[in-house]
């Protein structure tokens, strides 16, 4: 049977990538989880209409 | 969507094969067989006499007076203005020149062949620092030395290259990238690098030893001797790229002081173009911004491949002088624009960042995406003619061509 | 047995001498090779690879400009592998550099490049970008949590199919608190491992539950949130099956609780039928949800309380005894609770429905009225709702923003009880217990309302929940066991005074 992504997640350790609120990283980082925290930003400077062809082009 | 990862895919796959090779110098009206009197190609997209920019059009009259189709400077001016001369930008003619990037009929080109295409460019060559044209330096000196670039260093660097069946330049940039250098504002290792695998094939093809002394000593001098034959590298690379339908990848960058351009693979020709920004850096003593030319040049060409503010990190020395912060920093930089990149070039690597690839592949999309401009590590020119470089610097590319070229590029594939 | 040499050139491939060794070092240690080199093909490397017995028919017309691998091994499978490796390393984007430390991703797409390993985005942006970063982070085979709200439920159904397709898991959007594997994401509370996984639509639910089981000795092995709408009609439940079938082969699972409004039926009778196929003991709690059809293996419950009881196999033993004696101001009418958890309204509302109190709420459960269409009787208020965070924070995180309607109740000449909660854990006020102490000792007139509170949350939070209790105790409040135990206190006092 091919891994199950999801029950190997109940077991891995956890790796987190953090977009958004920076002290959900801070708290997970003391509890030495690994985490990545991304300097989110809206896409296309939070144009509608550049975001919306960008989703389309699949970038 | 698929059909433009496969198109991007085969857009990255075609960069990193090529195979530039640095094979000959020969005269301008040779290599382009277009090139008539009284044309004059120039850096960035194209641009008119009314709005070329101080520097260009000191360029333009000097190198009229140059080819002999002005009798002096003024007149050059005069004739300019009554519109006697074709301009064309030096990318429409599988060319590239720095700075003014002024290219016209006599003047020797330096070839590179990219042999796994076959294609080739050409690139002027570098004139040294001070009082150039490329700077739109237009005086006695400047003429003189123009005039010797063609009728000697010229024709013995070509000899020099076919006694040695070309100069292989994929190798060379690796290796000038782990020594420091990114191809853009510091070349003093791969220019070093050109005169060791040169120096034998000059000598031997060399019967004038003051001839060859003074060749080499100048070969020798020029730190940035390099930054020419990198240009006519990337235009050779980038060029196989072009008009791959689907592909949103850049192929073009560059500027002629007034408008910044791009192209992009799969919106075939069109110059995709806003106004030009000033570099932000540091400067010469005695010079400060106010004497600044807005940004200028083909050069960019070496971003477009992932090397100059690409490739910072292998280059933390010019990180600080072009003032783009600590040296420790400089990965950042390279760092930063790999968020605007597809892959990373596997042969061109940076030692000090872990041996990460240099980033390859602009994706307009990715541009657009993360608001990350990218990063062009430059010199600055004096805003009046024939002053020179007074300074150097990092400068963005203008948000507003990847917007227009997503536009289009999402029209082209259908999508509104 | 004699060793076998295999190379492989690229043609006109460059890479510095360096890079090259430690490339052939890594091959060198790999099991099997004798001795492995990979070089650019220049007379003089030709000649120190073939002294060291490296060199076959097709490495030893190799260029200078090429690279020549060369590989000496055991067997032929050895050197193969070797091969293979090798290729891989020159093909492999190149490791990562060592500046993290300065700097961050800006994309989705950078972070996965700098953490191969990642298996988790969690996800908090505005509702609006939030969908395009969980479709980027799905797609890039990590799971994702979705802590963003304001997302439109076609969306979050979109979403969850495309997931559901990729074998990932959407916990959300509005998924408030989860625990993976002993790692609290979010709001979530640091519990006892053990044998109870939670599959919950709700956040503060699925902190209660999680945080009486581990008080009552047991203990979670996962609490997997799934959003509160999960189990909408829209949505049909996707991340819900998706977490049950999880824990249902989870060997460290032995009882799955399910934490959830009332769904519609359809949704209900699908979720209970794959309960019956998983088979393990299950505990079911549609908070203000009537009796419905439970299959064998499942009880269903009616309070967050009753949840983790059942979860033990304890008996509904209230064990808490008032310790509140009657004063002039339990002759008011009226009991007003004061909820920063929506879930723990919900279940105080329970409480009050089956004590045929007259109440009513703005998060009303089945058969409790909306407080704007009849605001009668008793009123318990979850302040957590999005009419009261439009553009502030949410009372978990900024206590202050129920200050107010504390302050107004304290001073509300009917009112005859308060009742608020107390929830700690990653994620909230790092002083929430402290906060509403100062609240209450500076604006209470002499004849305020009784206040009782109970504090969600265990002894190793951060903010300790014993702590928390005792502030309250010192101040006055009466602290419950439970948030059950909260509102049953406030139900016997009131009918006690009537």
């Amino acid at each position: 049977m091919a891994k199950d992504p999801l029950r190997d997640l109940l077991h891995e350790p956890l790796s987190v990538i953090n977009v958004g609120l920076e002290g959900f990283a801070g708290e997970l980082a003391a509890q030495k989880v690994d985490v990545i925290q991304v300097d989110w930003t809206p896409p296309a400077g939070g144009d509608p209409e550049l975001a919306d062809l960008l989703a389309k082009l699949g970038s | 969507m698929q059909r433009i990862e496969e198109a991007n895919q085969q857009a990255i796959e075609r960069m990193v094969t090529g195979d530039p090779v640095l094979v000959d110098v020969i005269p301008a009206a040779e290599a382009i067989s277009e090139l008539k009197e009284r044309m004059i190609l120039h850096a960035g997209p194209p641009v008119e006499w009314d709005r070329m920019c101080g520097p260009m059009r000191g360029a333009v009259m000097g190198i009229a007076v140059f080819e002999g189709w002005a009798d002096d400077l003024a007149d050059a001016e005069s004739k300019a203005a009554a519109g006697e001369f074709d301009f064309h930008p030096n990318h429409h003619f599988d060319a590239v020149g720095p700075m003014t990037g002024m290219t016209t009929v006599s003047q020797p080109l330096m070839v590179v062949e990219n042999k796994t295409f076959g294609n080739r460019a050409y690139c002027a060559i570098n004139e040294g620092l001070g009082k150039v044209m490329r700077f739109g330096g237009n005086d006695g000196e400047v003429l003189e030395r123009l005039g010797w670039l063609r009728d000697d260093f010229g024709p013995a660097l070509g000899r020099a290259l076919r006694h040695v069946n070309g100069v292989p330049l994929k190798s060379l940039v690796a290796r000038g990238l782990t020594m420091g250098d990114e191809m853009h504002q510091r070349n003093v290792a791969c220019s070093g690098l050109t005169l060791r695998a040169l120096s034998p094939p000059f000598v031997a093809t060399s019967d004038d030893n003051e001839a060859l002394a003074k060749a080499l000593a100048f070969l020798g001098g020029n730190d940035q001797f390099f930054l020419n034959i990198a240009m006519a590298m990337g235009k050779s690379i980038m060029d196989p790229v072009r008009d791959i339908e689907g592909a949103s990848v850049v192929t073009a960058m560059c500027r002629n002081g007034t408008d910044f351009g791009i192209r992009v693979s799969g919106t075939g020709d069109t110059w995709f173009t806003a106004p030009v920004e000033m570099p932000e850096g540091l400067y010469f003593p005695g010079f400060t911004e106010r004497d600044a030319n807005p940004d200028m040049g083909d050069s960019t060409i070496v971003e477009t491949i992932g090397l100059g503010g690409f490739a910072m990190g292998a280059a933390p020395a010019v990180a600080g002088f072009v003032g783009a912060g600590a040296a420790s920093e400089a990965g950042n930089y390279t760092r930063t624009m790999s968020e605007i990149t597809l892959a990373e070039n596997p042969e061109w690597t940076i030692p000090s960042m872990d041996y990460l690839g240099v980033p390859t592949g602009i994706d307009i999309r990715l541009v657009v995406e993360t608001g990350l401009a990218p990063t062009i590590n430059t010199g600055i020119a004096h805003r009046e003619p024939g002053v020179g470089q007074v300074g150097a610097g990092v400068v963005r590319a203008p948000m507003a061509c990847f917007e227009q070229a997503l536009l289009a590029f999402a029209d082209r594939m259908g999508v509104s | 047995m004699s060793a076998v040499i295999i190379n492989a050139v690229r043609k006109g491939f460059y890479l510095d001498s360096v890079a090259l060794m430690r490339m052939s070092r890594s091959l060198a240690d790999l099991d099997g090779v004798e001795e492995a080199a990979m070089m650019m093909g220049t007379p003089a490397n030709l000649q120190i690879m073939e002294d060291a017995g490296l060199i076959d028919e097709v490495g030893k017309d190799a260029g200078g400009g090429d690279l020549v691998i060369g590989i000496r091994a055991v067997d032929l499978a050895a050197a193969e592998l070797a091969r293979a490796e090798a290729n891989a390393q020159l093909d492999a984007p190149a490791a990562r550099s060592g500046t993290a430390e300065t700097w961050r991703p800006r994309t989705m797409r950078a972070a996965v490049k700098e953490v191969p390993d990642a298996n988790l985005a969690l996800i908090s942006v505005p509702g609006d970008f939030a969908i395009a970063e969980a479709r980027k982070a799905i797609r890039r085979g990590l799971h994702a949590m979705i802590f963003s709200d304001n997302v439109g439920v076609e969306a979050e159904a979109e979403l969850k199919r495309e997931a559901q397709r990729l074998g990932r898991l959407v916990m959300g959007p509005d998924c408030g608190t989860a625990i993976i594997n002993g790692t609290p994401l979010a709001f979530a509370n640091v519990v006892s491992r053990g044998g109870i996984g939670l599959v919950g639509a709700s956040g503060t639910g699925t902190q209660e539950v999680s945080c009486l089981i581990s008080q009552y000795g047991g203990g979670i092995s996962h609490a997997i949130g799934v959003g509160g709408r999960d189990l909408k009609s829209e949505v049909g439940g996707i991340s819900t099956l998706m977490a049950i079938d999880a824990l249902g082969h989870d060997a460290a699972t032995e009882h799955i609780v399910l934490i959830s409004k009332p769904p519609p039926a359809e949704v209900a009778s699908k979720v209970l039928d794959r309960i019956a196929v998983i088979g393990k003991p299950t505990t079911i709690c549609f908070i203000g949800a009537s009796d419905l059809p439970m299959p064998d293996n499942a009880t269903q419950v009616y309070s967050l309380k009753a949840a983790a009881q059942a979860a033990l196999g304890l008996n509904d033993d209230n064990g808490s005894s008032l310790d509140v004696t009657l004063g002039s101001t339990l002759e008011r009418p009226k009991i007003q609770g004061l909820y920063s958890g929506g879930t723990l309204c919900a279940e105080a509302q329970v409480l009050f429905r089956a004590a045929d109190l007259a109440v009513c709420s703005n998060a009303p459960v089945p058969g409790v009225p909306d407080v704007d269409d009849a605001n009668i009787g008793h009123r318990l208020l979850d302040l957590g709702d999005d009419q009261y965070t439009q553009g502030r924070p949410h009372p978990m995180i900024e206590p202050s923003v129920r200050d107010d309607a504390v302050v107004a109740a304290l001073n509300d000449p009917d009112t005859a009880i308060i009742l608020v909660d107390v929830v700690i854990g990653y994620g909230a006020h790092s002083d929430p217990a402290g906060h509403l102490v100062a609240v209450l000792c500076d604006n209470a007139p002499s004849d305020a309302p009784l206040v009782i509170a109970s504090v969600t949350g265990t002894d190793e939070d951060p903010q300790i929940r014993a702590t928390q209790m005792a502030k309250l105790r010192d101040a006055g409040v009466h602290v419950a066991p439970t948030n059950a135990d909260a509102a049953q206190w406030a139900i016997e006092l009131i009918n006690a005074a009537s």
